[in-house]
């Protein structure tokens, strides 16, 4: 029987899909995917109820999601992130049970060792071939790397791609190979390309925003660990991109040239690639074209899947052998725990991400905020979530000072020698607090909503129901 | 030297994270006249509150005639700010004038006469011309300052980004603040988009003389700070100098000369300031090797 069907009605039917499975769904497509919407609003056509969604990320594109969940069709929920909306709806408690969170190495880790089950996977193929090998450098929808999919591909019961746009076999490159493929769905469109990828990745224009990342770069510096063979990994957002602007003539003038930029990869990191900062670049996911381009055309930019990248299963990471992460915080604690999960109200907005695998892999963990958000201090007595457990950052830089988590008295030093401001973190939180007051915690009280479950496996916090 | 609005809570508020020397508080043409007095408040608030370590302060404030400046001196010098920078000073008369009301706003508050300086900011016609007048008028005055936005305009000039219509006024400025033996400010480059513009600009003032030079974005510092700070050769060149300057003390002889030029005393002066700025900057200017 032929693996390629037509319309994702005969695809849904053809999977055997039925009440109470578990469907898994990646998120190369971020804002602009179209085919978790599609397959749920077929699976509520056809009568199936009580899927679990099972989904790599979340964005706002996803909202449907929510109606779905209110018929009951969908009772279950498993994501390493979710963007605002959503989560805003999580939190008011839409949802029966706990949302279970996960990180990007977390994921995988669950799924490959079986305590998470997959009975079909639809795979979002931005390129595929009758016989479902499939890649994410063509077609309309291309989003380069489909490393988040990699591990639904190999485990799930069932694999189905879905795609807008079918090749001759072979298709090569395959990032997902026809071995792991039962069903080949061909739709109109699997996603809007402006929300896939942004045209182009932009550093912060906000002057506070580049002061914290000029003291960043020079905090990798002071560290030691920009040396040949650096690596180095940072977010597309705010202050984390801005800090590769100040990286770049520190590698120059120390005449470095690092072994690899690992990550979600933007035109920035290329950038650095192709100017010979680093030798290769290791990507799980592109946040925009001139990372697809790259990804696409330089044997020297590779796809590594969520395994590779971060798994605290694999018998060995990336991340394991990862030299500097910067990171962002909606808020980080006196024992530097993270959260990156809630907002100053208690309100999903986010998720781990990366962020504690990385920070656990990295020998310097770095955090990067400015001290106040509006009226908010970044430091508080206590994360109201835990996403990154405190021993694992190992410091925070602001616009008015570096605190350095005292586990780490050596890179203390470094830093002081340097002439870098450092300062104990419970000034800093005195700092912030003397230009915004000391604002008064919000605690929601309602039911657990979600429960963030570390890279090893431990439940490490729980979210609350901001509904009483 | 970092113009920041004095009625913008934010940029108040990180105001001293940008590498700025100094940062200009600014009463006058950033605040509408319908938010002074709010500007005056969160002002002399943002004075007390946010400390501002490691950067030199100065309020601008209105000029007299506006109605505003009796009440911004009697709420800002009891602050301590390093200077006030009074606008369209135009003559020796209005400096006298300003200094005799911060002597009495000092008096009220305690403070010694003269605890405040002044930094007129010179943008008329008149002014320039009289800007030897203005520098020496007051004990007061640290340094002068240009402001080419309002001077092209007094001068019925187009105001242009290599700057030839100011070019008198540069140099007159220069001559005039160092004849006083006071410090001289080079007005801002105003396109915030325009960082070659921006180098072009800020090296031409420091090689007319000026001390330093003010910007109206905080993105705007680290371009200003480099094109002030000797480069490695300059740094180089001043401790050859020195070098053959010591090597010729101790051969005694009077006449020393370097790759084939005589060393004279504006040499030997020269490469002592850029020692000086390197060693303040942190740049190993004091090293001798």
């Amino acid at each position: 029987m032929s693996k390629l069907v037509e319309g994702i009605a005969e695809a849904v039917r053809r999977s055997g899909l039925k009440d109470g499975m578990t469907v898994s769904f990646h998120h190369h497509l971020r804002n602009g995917d179209y085919v978790l919407n599609m397959v749920l609003e077929e699976a509520a056509r056809q009568g199936i109820r009580g899927l679990t969604v099972q989904a790599s990320s979340l964005f706002d594109a996803h909202l449907p999601l929510i109606d779905h969940m209110k018929s009951g069709v969908v009772t279950g929920l498993e994501t390493d992130y979710m963007s605002g909306g959503i989560g805003r709806e999580i939190s008011r408690g839409v949802l029966g049970q706990p949302v279970i969170f996960r990180s990007h190495g977390g994921r995988p880790e669950a799924i490959e060792s079986g305590r998470v089950h997959i009975d079909v996977a639809f795979i979002a193929a931005p390129a595929a071939d009758p016989l479902g090998n499939a890649n994410g450098v063509a077609g309309p929808a291309a989003c380069g790397s489909l490393g988040y999919a990699m591990s639904d591909a190999k485990c799930a019961d069932t694999v189905v791609l879905v795609t807008d746009h079918i090749e001759e076999y072979p298709l090569i490159p395959a990032s997902i190979g026809e071995e792991d493929v039962d069903i080949v769905a061909r739709v109109d469109s699997i996603g809007d390309p402006g929300g896939i990828v942004s045209g182009t990745t932009r550093i912060t224009r906000d002057p506070v925003g580049l002061a914290i990342a000029r003291y960043a770069a020079q905090v990798i510096e002071a560290s030691g660990l920009c040396r040949e063979g650096f690596s180095f990994q940072t977010g597309a957002g705010g202050a984390s991109l801005a800090v590769t602007q100040y990286l770049k003539p520190i590698m120059k003038r120390l005449g470095v040239t690092g072994s690899f930029g690992l990550g979600g990869i933007t035109g920035y990191m290329v950038d650095m690639l192709e100017e010979g900062y680093f030798r290769s670049l290791l990507d799980v996911q592109c946040f925009d074209l001139r990372a697809v381009q790259s990804i696409r055309d330089n044997p020297r930019h590779f796809e590594v899947s969520a395994t590779r990248y971060a798994g605290p299963h694999a018998k060995s990471a990336a991340v394991d052998s990862l030299d500097v992460v910067v990171l962002g915080a909606t808020e980080i604690d006196t024992d530097f725990n993270v959260n990156v999960h809630t907002d100053s109200n208690g309100y999903i907005i986010g998720g781990s991400g990366g962020h504690s695998d990385t920070a656990a892999g990295a020998k310097l963990a770095m955090i990067v905020a400015p001290l106040y958000r509006a009226r908010l201090p970044i430091v508080v007595d206590r994360v109201l979530t835990r996403s990154t457990p405190g021993k694992t950052v190992d410091v925070l830089v602001t616009q008015r000072g570096i605190a350095v988590n005292p586990l780490r008295g050596d890179l203390e030093e470094k830093l002081r020698a340097f002439g870098l401001p450092v300062v104990d973190i419970h000034e800093l939180k005195e700092r912030a607090e003397r230009v915004t007051g000391k604002p008064e915690t919000v605690r929601p009280g309602g039911r657990v909503v979600a429960r963030v479950e570390y890279r090893d496996g431990s439940i490490i916090d729980e979210i609350r129901s901001t509904e009483e | 030297m970092l113009f920041v609005p004095g009625n913008n809570p934010g940029m108040l508020l990180n105001a001293d994270v940008y590498g700025a020397d100094a940062l200009i508080l600014d009463l006058e043409d950033a605040v509408a006249p319908a938010e002074k007095d709010a500007a005056r408040v969160l002002v002399r608030n943002a004075l007390s509150a946010c400390g501002y370590q490691g950067c030199e302060i100065i309020v601008r404030i209105n000029p007299l005639g506006s109605g505003y400046t009796g009440e911004d001196i009697s709420a800002i010098v009891p602050l301590r700010p390093d200077m006030l920078m009074p606008t369209k000073v135009s003559d020796a008369g209005a400096i006298r004038e300003v200094s005799r009301m911060m002597a009495e706003a000092e008096r009220e508050s305690g403070l010694a006469e003269g605890t405040v300086g002044l930094l007129p900011l010179i943008e008329t016609a008149a002014g320039v011309e009289r800007a030897y007048e203005i520098a020496a008028a007051d004990p007061r005055v640290k340094a002068i300052f240009l402001g080419a936005e309002d001077l092209s305009s007094d001068l019925q000039a187009i105001r242009s980004k290599p700057g030839g219509e100011i070019a008198y006024a540069r140099g007159r400025m220069v001559m005039a603040a160092r004849a006083a033996g006071v410090d001289v400010y080079d007005t801002p480059f105003t396109d915030v988009n325009d960082e070659e513009g921006l180098r072009q600009d800020a090296e031409l003032a420091r090689a007319l003389g000026f001390t330093g030079k003010a910007v109206i974005s905080p993105r705007h510092v680290e371009a200003v700070n480099q094109a002030f700070t000797p480069g490695e050769g300059e740094i180089r060149y001043a401790r050859e100098v020195m070098d053959a300057i010591e090597e010729g003390k101790r051969l005694g002889r009077g006449a020393v000369s370097l790759r084939g030029k005589m060393i004279d005393k504006p040499i030997v002066d020269r490469a002592l300031r850029v020692l000086e700025t390197a060693r303040a900057l942190g740049l190993g200017g004091a090293e001798h090797e």
